[in-house]
């Protein structure tokens, strides 16, 4: 008789209290049982064995702390005060209608191979955010997704939670979707987010994600998204600093003439960490993209960005560019960028970069000259920095909460005497 | 203003870059309404006087002082400088990739307003200020709605610092070589803008390599610069002289007389 080895068993237990709470559809409770059977095998990353896709970033905080499943109604995790004048899908709608939609897509592209965030977001699959748009829809469909908080944030108990959305953009339609991910302040809590998209042929979807949690939150989020042919996907990743945060986006270029842009903005205050991996596949030839992530950090932060840029063999005519910017408020701040091209086609134009660097001495004094004190100068340099990031964001009330948002956020005023 | 006192005194001025002793020592007494000018061969500390009168943080002052309105110039924050109407108009003005000129503007414009107790203009009063500057100056409206000087040619960042100038109006304008590297066009304008900046109260002084913006700003005094030190004085004539006949008779003329 064999005897499997419980990695986590309160996750266990969570999992099996889940499983038994309410009934749902067979395929259903195989996939999430399918799902803690690969979290218990493979638990969570590690750095060992040349695993470069998690070299910079720990996960030990995370891992050695049992956050409790809340057992949530839908209501009380639903953040009400984010309006874009979008409509909202709830965040967690039960799993009451396209039953074989859901079944066909969901889990088929964040594989359970992917890591064991993938895996475990799986075990406690309960309900899922859906956002659908029918095949050739003549109407631009703009939809917010608002993932909030737990009951009773003032209490000692430390929660994980496990969002899941799944964004079907239908052939030639037009889609606007914005995720956010806020929550409470108190005792840290995990989110391990998981987001699949797929854009149809000749679809086109402006994607937003906003990640303004409590400082002191570890957030996990994996996107992944599949482009048919001559379609188009944006997508811009706002992030406010955390204790740690992963941001782990791929997409797949699958089909000729598909374009993505990959757009990201991060901040980092003192004590935080942020990881980037950005995932592009030129898996069809005629495709285009385009990835440009900014990073602002602040005290001792760090920040990690991986771009990993793969041209396959037949992927002639592909045209990728990926850049990383990294403005420094401080000396004690570290980034860790390693953009990479893999490139197995000989027809292609492929360029990248990545920088690092405060604000520029001579630059300040330009803005002082002019009668600009030494806060009100850098303020304006590190707004003009995330300016680029944030007006290509097309909707206007989103584009003004994020700007204000960004303003307010980041504490300029450490900046100053030392660069001048 | 106390008529008789000059705008700017500068005596005994002294200033080092790193181990480098650049000025040795300038006299300079700029006086309201006048228009001065600096020449001087590379390397003679034109550009370091200009810069240090405004407080450009990569230079040290190693003695001398600089008495400006009344104040202790060299005792100020660059800002503090500015909100007291000196201007420096940049040899080199820098990219400012994502900064909006309106914004830039206006916040010089309110800094030195608050600096002198007055309220900070409204979006529709600094418009018509700005709209008024624009054309005095002649500058295309087109780069007043661009990010500041971000992608300009040579020739655009110049006329953008006179705009600049124009919209800030300051008592002691330095320009620093701001008729280098201007097409003739572009050095008409420009010198255009000077003219109908220059006025009875303020005052100018212009760091210039060559003559030829002297043709079309009349200055009151020329000095020439050499070796860190004001080393000749004079009119209008000065200019002529040196445009003919080069640097070294003054040099050898300084270093015989010594």
């Amino acid at each position: 008789m064999t005897t499997t080895t419980i990695r986590h068993p309160q996750y266990h237990q969570d999992h099996l209290t889940l499983t038994a709470a309410r009934p749902v559809p067979a395929w259903l409770n195989d996939l999430r049982a399918a799902g803690w059977e690969r979290f218990n095998e493979i638990g969570f990353p590690t750095a060992r064995r040349g695993n470069e896709r998690w070299k910079y970033t720990a996960v030990a905080p995370i891992a050695r702390v049992n956050f409790a499943y809340p057992f949530l109604t839908t209501e009380s995790t639903e953040n009400t005060e984010i309006d874009f004048g979008f409509s909202a899908v709830p965040a967690l709608s039960a799993f009451n209608d396209d039953e074989d939609k859901l079944r066909q897509h969901l889990g088929s592209l964040a594989l359970l191979d992917d890591d064991g965030f993938t895996a475990l977001n799986t075990a406690f699959l309960r309900d899922v955010a859906v956002v659908r748009v029918p095949d050739n829809s003549d109407t631009p469909v703009a939809v917010c997704v608002n993932h909030g908080g737990f009951p009773d944030p003032e209490g000692e108990q430390r929660y994980a939670r496990h969002p899941r959305t799944l964004i079907l953009a239908g052939r030639n339609s037009s889609l606007t979707v914005v995720e956010t991910y806020t929550g409470p302040a108190g005792p840290r809590y995990f989110t391990n987010a998981v987001t699949e998209i797929v854009v149809s042929e000749g679809a086109q979807v402006d994607h937003y994600r906003l990640l303004d949690e409590s400082p002191g939150t570890y957030h996990v989020g994996t996107t992944r998204v599949h482009q048919e042919r001559d379609s188009s996907f944006s997508s811009a990743s706002f992030a406010l600093g955390t204790a740690l945060a992963r941001n782990d986006f791929a997409v797949t270029l699958d089909g000729p003439g598909a374009y993505c842009s990959l757009n990201g903005l991060y901040y980092t205050g003192p004590g935080q960490h942020i990881d980037n991996l950005i995932s592009i596949d030129h898996a069809q030839p005629h495709c285009t993209s385009r990835l440009n992530y900014k990073g602002i950090l602040d005290g001792n932060s760090r920040a990690v960005f991986g771009g990993e840029v793969v041209v396959r063999r037949n992927a002639q005519k592909s045209d990728a560019q990926q850049t990383d910017k990294n403005l420094l408020l401080s000396e004690d701040a570290e980034v860790d960028s390693k953009p990479s091209l893999m490139i197995y086609a000989d027809d292609v134009q492929c360029s990248h970069g990545a920088t690092a660097g405060q604000i520029d001495a001579q630059t300040l004094f330009y803005l002082r000259s002019r009668g600009l004190d030494l806060e009100t100068a850098s303020r304006m340099l590190v707004q003009a920095f995330a300016r680029e990031i944030v007006d290509a964001v097309k909707p206007e009330r989103l584009r003004d909460y994020l700007e204000s948002l960004f303003d307010r956020s980041i504490a300029v005023k450490s900046l100053p005497v030392a660069f001048a | 203003m106390t008529d008789n006192n000059p705008l700017l005194s500068v005596r005994g001025l002294c200033a080092s870059a790193g181990d480098l002793e650049i000025l040795n020592g300038v006299d300079l007494e700029v006086y309201a309404g006048e228009v001065h000018a600096i020449m001087g061969p590379n390397g003679s500390g034109k550009s370091t006087l200009a810069n240090v009168l405004a407080g450009r943080p990569d230079y040290t002052v190693t003695g001398g002082q600089a008495i400006y309105a009344g104040e202790d110039l060299l005792s100020l924050e660059p800002e503090i400088r500015a909100r007291m109407g000196v201007f420096l108009a940049f040899q080199y003005p820098v990219e400012l990739p994502g900064v909006r000129a309106w914004q830039f503007l206006k916040a010089g414009v309110d800094a030195r307003r608050q600096h002198n107790g007055e309220e900070e203009l409204s979006a529709r009063e600094f418009q018509r200020l700005l709209d008024a500057k624009v054309k005095q100056v002649e500058i295309d409206p087109e780069l007043v709605r661009r990010a500041v000087n971000e992608g300009f040619s040579g020739g655009e960042k110049k006329r953008n610092e006179i705009l600049q100038m124009a919209v800030l109006e300051p008592r002691l304008a330095l320009l620093d070589e701001t008729d280098s590297g201007l097409d003739i066009d572009a050095l008409r304008i420009v010198s255009d803008g000077v003219n109908k900046l220059r006025s009875e109260d303020n005052a100018m002084v212009l760091v210039t390599h060559y003559q030829r913006m002297l043709d079309y700003v009349r200055p009151d005094q020329v000095h020439v610069l050499l070796d860190g030190r004001i080393v000749r004085s004079g009119g209008p004539e000065l200019a002529l002289d040196l445009e003919e006949k080069g640097y070294d008779w003054i040099r050898e003329e300084v270093e015989g007389g010594k």
